[in-house]
């Protein structure tokens, strides 16, 4: 009911509200030491994989580029730590299958600064040279969808971009990353903005912030005031109400705008770019110091951590070192996810790294899931609670039930199944248990497959 | 250290479907409390015998492996209530153990258990009981008679396969208003006599013979609604579309048609409208679903208790609508995000080029809707910080 979201203030209509458990909100963000060896997938973002620029017993030192991009939807990776190449080849993933990955053992006595890239004068700088500025640094979404941020800032000419939407919402439960980083890093943040607003020219930017975490939007607004006013435009922080998906940039818009972005349109056709403030911040970070992307900050959390906390982790750390160091062993650890609750994916292996794309490790207990296991699957009662809760607002109810069938194509041209972005609202509150949001998932790959097979046939 | 590999989302909301179940028999219990306060020992057998009779049938069948479910999950004790409530409150036991057995069996386990029925077994039960004794389903006992709670009314005990005692001799008997077995339905029906306000609304004057009380019922059914375990625009669509129906006949001829009133708390529109009609698997999953199924439903309730022989039309109306469930659901599909009407006129593709869209605001209308002013009901929440493992 549209008058019913309005009444409570709600951003969007439908969605959910999942406890929000966030135990690391209020620690500052710390620093992991180096492990003692960092895998480098060379597939960290949507697109094609870089191609390694290093060989096999050669020294790199910290920021060092180690990975060229090859083409526009691929960026360049860099040395997370000063070492020496051990090994370029297959290393399990973090989805299963195994990756073309590049193993750098460190030095013992290496140092956390970057060796590599000097600082340089980016205020003159026009669009393509902040854009190509940013493709060096081979920075990507870091909020988690993990798409080359250089091609997501980059306007296409017919469209006129009046709009930079940052997506401080973290709505997933236990992570804070961004929260901390809006915080403790908001002067970067405001500098990744400028450059962000100069790259698509926007001459607004909007920051918005879940109210649930009002000392981020403090931060923002005061640094804000500091940087005073700015030749590129205006910045505002606003806070939206929190609820789950927000931190999706559909509905983040809708939040903050009232508008819906067309289906299967972008919001650039409305005007709008959206980016995650903890890309934007490291962006502010590295641009001006030329350095790559070599760390990210990590929510390390859930109950079966014994010291959660934000951290900053170089990119290609194994998780086992991470949950050593985190005290997820005492703890009977027995569901690594990687990502929040929601969306994240249960890790397949504890030698997987860590990606540009992951902004948590949550840790759950083999009593956080006891309950679960204990749930049998009913048939769907047609209780409404999924399409209540669908923000996309399909018919999980009639999707799952043309599942178990099998009826796929009829999910797909009758009930565009295709708009559903797998945020899980539906599958967390079926009182049957019913696993929808894995039905959905395989019946897109089948349809997929089939558009494929159709294509080439 | 082992790991385990499972789907996201990792989380869970603590509702499940015996959680549910549940909650709705607890908000029936204060209902059938004062129904046996009413009508006595007999209300209280009716309600034990149907229920038992209900979770009996239910068990044979799970067990049989016939059905999906579970008897655990309560659903059959809310069939078995609503049953109850809904016949006779000296109804014969041997009666109203067959009506159990019918609402189960044909309602929900010929069609493969819970989720799966398509009328509401509650209603089967009734349909067949009210086709199969129409002279019992038609007698019931007033209330408030003195001495309930001492003796059964002789009905409730009739022999298996043989015909009540008849009601009136034994009101007669006691020297009692026979007239008042009528229900008020009936008598404005066959005699012409409205029963007033406060008679219908409290049921607590004189020997009335209304059935469970709909005030009552329409609070237990508002916690459910409070809590969402009942959708709120099922009983809204009804009671409004037949008070409207109802209002609209009235207002064309007032000497023939009863006021609208009468026409919402007279009879088990109430308890069909709570309780009956927001059965999960048999009402339409969809919002837009819901109001027209209720709308359905008020209509012809109204017009089958005006234009037919029978007194009582709710039933027929909900196994109706139950009917119409799947082609109304079908036709009231939600508008996925992106496609209204507004989102739809300047369709952009992905790749394609990208047109201004009437939805597109301009740099000097963005600026003019401060998002702020859109949020003036939410009061930002300061720490909402949770225990670990709190969600299961
Ligand atoms: S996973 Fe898909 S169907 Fe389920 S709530 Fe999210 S968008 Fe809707
Ligand atoms: S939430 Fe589950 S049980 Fe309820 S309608 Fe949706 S699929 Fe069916």
């Amino acid at each position: 009911m549209k008058l019913v979201s309005w009444f409570r203030g709600e951003a969007f209509q439908r969605g959910v509200h999942p406890p929000s458990c966030k135990l690391t909100a209020h620690t500052r963000i710390r620093r992991l030491p180096f492990p003692p060896r960092v895998i480098v997938p060379l597939s960290q973002h949507i697109g094609k994989p870089p191609r390694p620029i290093v060989k096999v017993g050669q020294e790199v030192v910290r920021g060092q580029p180690i990975a060229k991009a090859e083409d526009w939807l691929s960026v360049p990776h860099h040395a997370p730590v000063t070492g020496r190449v051990e090994f370029i080849g297959l290393k399990p993933g973090m989805r299963g299958p195994w990756v073309e990955s590049i193993v750098i053992r460190a030095h013992p006595g290496a140092t956390q600064e970057d060796l590599w890239g000097e600082p340089r004068d980016l205020s003159g700088a026009s669009a393509q040279e902040i854009l190509q500025a940013v493709w060096d640094t081979g920075m990507v979404g870091l909020g988690g969808a993990a798409f080359p941020t250089h091609a997501k800032l980059s306007v296409p000419q017919q469209a006129k971009v009046h709009t930079l939407v940052v997506n401080g919402c973290e709505c997933e439960p236990y992570l804070t990353c961004d929260h901390r980083v809006m915080v403790e890093q908001s002067d970067d943040l405001i500098r990744g903005i400028r450059y962000a607003m100069r790259a698509t020219g926007a001459r607004r930017a909007i920051v918005g912030i879940e109210d649930n975490k009002p000392d981020a939007c403090d931060a923002v607004r005061a640094a804000i005031a500091r940087a005073g006013t700015l030749p590129e435009g205006e910045i505002h922080a606003e806070m939206v109400p929190t609820k789950y998906p927000q931190g999706s940039e559909k509905m983040l818009i809708m939040a903050l705008f009232g508008v819906e972005i067309p289906a299967g349109g972008l919001p650039v056709s409305l005007g709008m770019v959206v980016n995650n403030v903890g890309t934007l911040a490291a962006l502010g970070r590295l641009l001006p110091v030329g350095q790559g992307l070599t760390e990210r900050v990590v929510t390390i959390t859930g109950p079966g951590v014994a010291r959660p906390g934000d951290y900053i982790v170089p990119i290609g750390t194994p998780l086992s070192f991470i949950l050593d160091f985190a005290g997820a062993f005492d703890a009977q650890a027995k569901e690594v996810i990687l990502g929040g609750p929601m969306m994240g994916q249960a890790a397949a292996s504890l030698e997987v790294p860590i990606t540009k794309g992951i902004s948590g490790i949550v840790v759950m207990r083999a009593q956080d899931m006891q309950l679960d296991r204990e749930r049998k699957i009913y048939p769907c009662i047609k209780c409404a609670q999924c399409v209540e809760s669908c923000p996309m607002g399909l018919n999980p109810s009639m999707l799952g039930m043309l599942a178990a069938k099998r009826e796929y194509d009829l999910m797909g041209s009758r009930y565009h199944l295709g708009e559903c972005f797998e945020c899980g609202c539906c599958s967390y509150v079926c009182p049957s248990n019913i696993p929808l949001v894995q039905q959905f998932r395989v019946a897109k790959q089948i349809l997929r497959e089939k558009a494929v097979a159709r294509k080439s046939s | 250290m082992t790991i385990e590999i499972r789907s996201a989302p990792h989380i869970k909301a603590p509702r499940n479907v015996a959680m549910i179940m549940r909650h709705v028999v607890f908000s029936l219990m204060p209902v059938c409390a004062f129904f046996v306060y009413q009508y006595g020992l007999s209300a209280l057998a009716s309600l034990l015998v149907v229920t038992g009779s209900c979770l009996l049938t239910e068990r044979l069948f799970v067990k049989t492996g016939t059905q999906a479910g579970d008897i655990s999950d309560f659903s059959a004790v809310i069939t078995g209530l609503l049953l109850a409530l809904s016949l006779p409150p000296a109804f014969p036991l041997w009666m109203g153990a067959v009506a159990g057995f019918v609402a189960i069996a044909l309602g929900k386990a010929l069609t493969g258990g819970i989720g799966f029925n398509v009328f509401n077994p509650a209603l089967v039960g009734r349909a067949f009981v009210q086709a199969a004794f129409p002279q019992a389903i038609a007698t019931y006992s007033p209330s408030f008679l003195p001495g309930r709670f001492s003796e059964f009314v002789p009905s409730s005990l009739a022999w298996p396969l043989m015909q009540p005692a008849d009601l009136m001799l034994w009101l007669k008997v006691k020297q009692l208003d026979a007239l008042a077995a009528a229900t008020p339905l009936a008598r404005w029906k066959f005699e012409g006599v409205l029963a007033g306000a406060e008679e219908l609304l409290t049921s607590l004057s004189g020997h009335m013979a209304v059935g469970p009380s709909p005030l009552l019922i329409l609070l237990c059914g508002s916690y459910l609604a409070v809590r969402r375990f009942l959708d709120w625009r099922i009983p809204a669509a009804i009671l409004g579309s037949a008070g409207l129906t109802a209002w609209l006949l009235f207002a064309l001829s007032p000497e023939r048609f009863p006021n609208p009133f009468f026409m919402l708390f007279s009879g088990g529109l109430i308890l069909g409208a709570v309780y009956m009609a927001t059965d999960m698997a048999t009402s339409p999953v969809t919002p837009k679903g819901m109001w027209v199924y209720g709308a359905l439903i008020g209509l012809l309730t109204v017009i089958i208790r005006y234009y037919s022989g029978l007194p009582e039309g709710v039933m027929y109306a909900i196994l109706i609508a139950n009917a119409a469930t799947p082609l109304i659901e079908k036709v009231t599909q939600p508008t996925p995000f992106g496609k209204s009407a507004l989102a739809k006129i300047g369709h952009a593709k992905r790749g394609a080029s990208y047109p201004l869209h009437p939805g597109y605001i301009s740099r000097e209308e963005a600026h003019a809707v401060t998002p702020k002013k859109r949020f003036l009901w939410n009061k930002p929440k300061r720490d909402e910080r949770h225990k670990p493992g709190e969600h299961r």
